[in-house]
């Protein structure tokens, strides 16, 4: 717990001495803003909710969390630090768990500032708080899982770009598991049973209900064993890859 | 101490270490000579655990690296080849890391910071982040961190490497202040360096021991006096 607690306070001190932080927080603040007001139509819609808010979270996380993900490994590969972190007397699953905190905790950071949003809406109207802190819950728990799969796939490369451009379409699979575009896909030549159980895969089905308020114990525990999955095969591939 | 079995690696068809078996003694400081690409980086890479043998075993400090890596690396500094250190932290930053890592805390924890911050000349740049500093600087921060802990055992892979006449004196007057009671082996080009501080001397090429000798012994196998022309002569084959 202690080497979680050091690696961790390090990530996350080198997230802000750098401007990695800020520009995420600020393009995250920014273009949830956005979406939530033209594309969500907040306002015209004359409801006391924060659903035009939530709704755009797993394709604005498409993109930012990808790019917060693909450094985590891919650097300390390509800079050969993680010979010096391999050396210390900390365990291979410890730095991977102090890391993922790390980032996912700066997301974390950038979701709590959009709470202008949420005194706005408590100001317009009467909204059910308990749905929107759920949704949060929600959000956060969703952008663990595509962080973990980000963090996952940067152990397998130095070269940050391919990392994020693999994890981008992992992610959009992953969110995508559920519609006609992926299912379809499957449907001509693999037994339905399979194909239900990829539409079960589905970031979008799991975080529909949750971003509705319902916390269903089935779709947290489908994200916390995804990002439990994730991790486990990121510390097997750093075992693997560490000294290429 | 360190006990190295019959170690062997193997990358696909290319063997970078075979079958080397030495043992060091604390108050011992090993020289690991040889061309690049013998296997010198290689070896210590598997002795502070960051590779896997292929084949054999190392002790460190009576604990088997590849069975019990966390406790024999408590136990290790470790140098690092070009000295690899998060360039966006500053010098205090790193060593507050290595600190907490290395676990110590208190007065030991001041006393050692104090220490290794003197005894390395880090104290101008302490604030400045690593990667603005030159290669010396960067050179002494990596060595800064490897001796934090007062460790037993040092594994320095070219610690001189990139520093001035100068502070490569100053480095190896450090490493001989704190051999006596301490495990230590370098690995260097620098064929002086091996006369100025090294009580011993193993050379390798294509993975294999040639020689394990007293400085002043390798002069004796040889017909020259030089140890440049002593090395080439044992690299190049002509002492078995």
């Amino acid at each position: 717990m202690r080497n979680i607690i050091t690696i961790f306070k390090r990530e996350l001190g080198s997230y802000f001495a750098t401007p990695v932080a800020y520009v995420f927080i600020v393009i995250f603040l920014i273009m949830s803003g956005a979406m939530t007001f033209y594309l969500g139509n907040l306002y015209e819609r004359g409801q006391a909710d924060l659903s035009p808010f939530f709704q755009y979270h797993p394709w604005l996380y498409l993109f930012l969390v990808p790019a917060i993900g693909m450094r985590l490994w891919a650097e300390e590969r390509k800079s050969g630090t993680i010979e010096l972190l391999m050396t210390l007397p900390i365990s291979v699953g410890q730095s991977v768990i102090g890391k993922f905190l790390a980032a996912w905790v700066s997301i974390g950071i950038a979701l709590v500032l959009t709470f202008p949003i949420w005194i706005t809406i408590n100001y317009l109207g009467e909204p059910d708080n308990g749905v929107i802190l759920a949704a949060y819950l929600g959000s956060f728990l969703m952008a663990g899982g595509f962080l973990a799969i980000g963090s996952c796939i940067s152990a397998m490369t130095k070269n940050q770009v391919i990392a994020f451009i693999i994890t981008v379409v992992i992610c959009f699979l992953f969110l995508l598991a559920g519609s006609p575009l992926v299912l379809n896909f499957f449907k001509a030549w693999i037994p339905q049973n399979i194909v239900d159980a990829i539409s079960s895969l589905s970031f979008l089905t799991h975080f529909v209900s949750l971003a509705k308020g319902v916390i269903d114990l089935r779709d947290v525990i489908y994200f916390v064993s995804l990002i439990g999955f994730w991790l486990y095969a990121n510390t097997i591939i750093v075992e693997m890859k560490k000294a290429d | 101490m360190i006990k190295i079995k019959n170690l062997t690696k193997k990358f696909g068809h290319l063997t970078a270490v075979e079958d080397v078996s030495f043992e060091v003694q604390p108050g011992e400081v090993l020289g690991f000579l040889g061309p690049n690409g013998a296997g010198k980086s290689t070896t210590m890479k598997m002795i502070t655990g960051f590779l896997a043998p292929t084949a054999g075993s190392i002790e460190v400090c009576g604990f088997d690296v590849s069975e019990k890596p966390i406790e024999a690396k408590k136990r290790i500094g470790y140098l690092p080849e070009g000295a690899p250190s998060y360039g966006e932290m500053t010098p205090v930053q790193f060593l507050e890391f290595i600190t907490q890592v290395r676990q110590l805390s208190g007065q030991n924890k001041i006393d050692r910071n104090k220490e290794v911050i003197q005894q390395l000349h880090l104290d101008k740049v302490l604030n400045q982040s690593i990667e603005t500093l030159s290669k010396g600087f960067k050179r002494r921060v990596g060595l800064a961190q490897a001796i934090l802990h007062d460790p037993d055992v040092l594994i320095l892979d070219e610690p001189t490497d990139g520093l001035d006449p100068n502070q490569k004196f100053e480095v190896r007057e450090l490493i001989k202040s704190i051999a006596p009671d301490k495990v230590i082996i370098i690995s260097t080009h620098i064929l002086s360096e091996v006369d100025a501080i090294c009580s011993r001397a193993i050379i390798i090429a294509d993975g294999k021991v040639l020689v394990d000798d007293t400085p002043e012994g390798l002069r004796s196998k040889s017909s020259c006096d030089k140890m440049d022309d002593i090395f080439r002569e044992i690299t190049s084959g002509h002492i078995s």
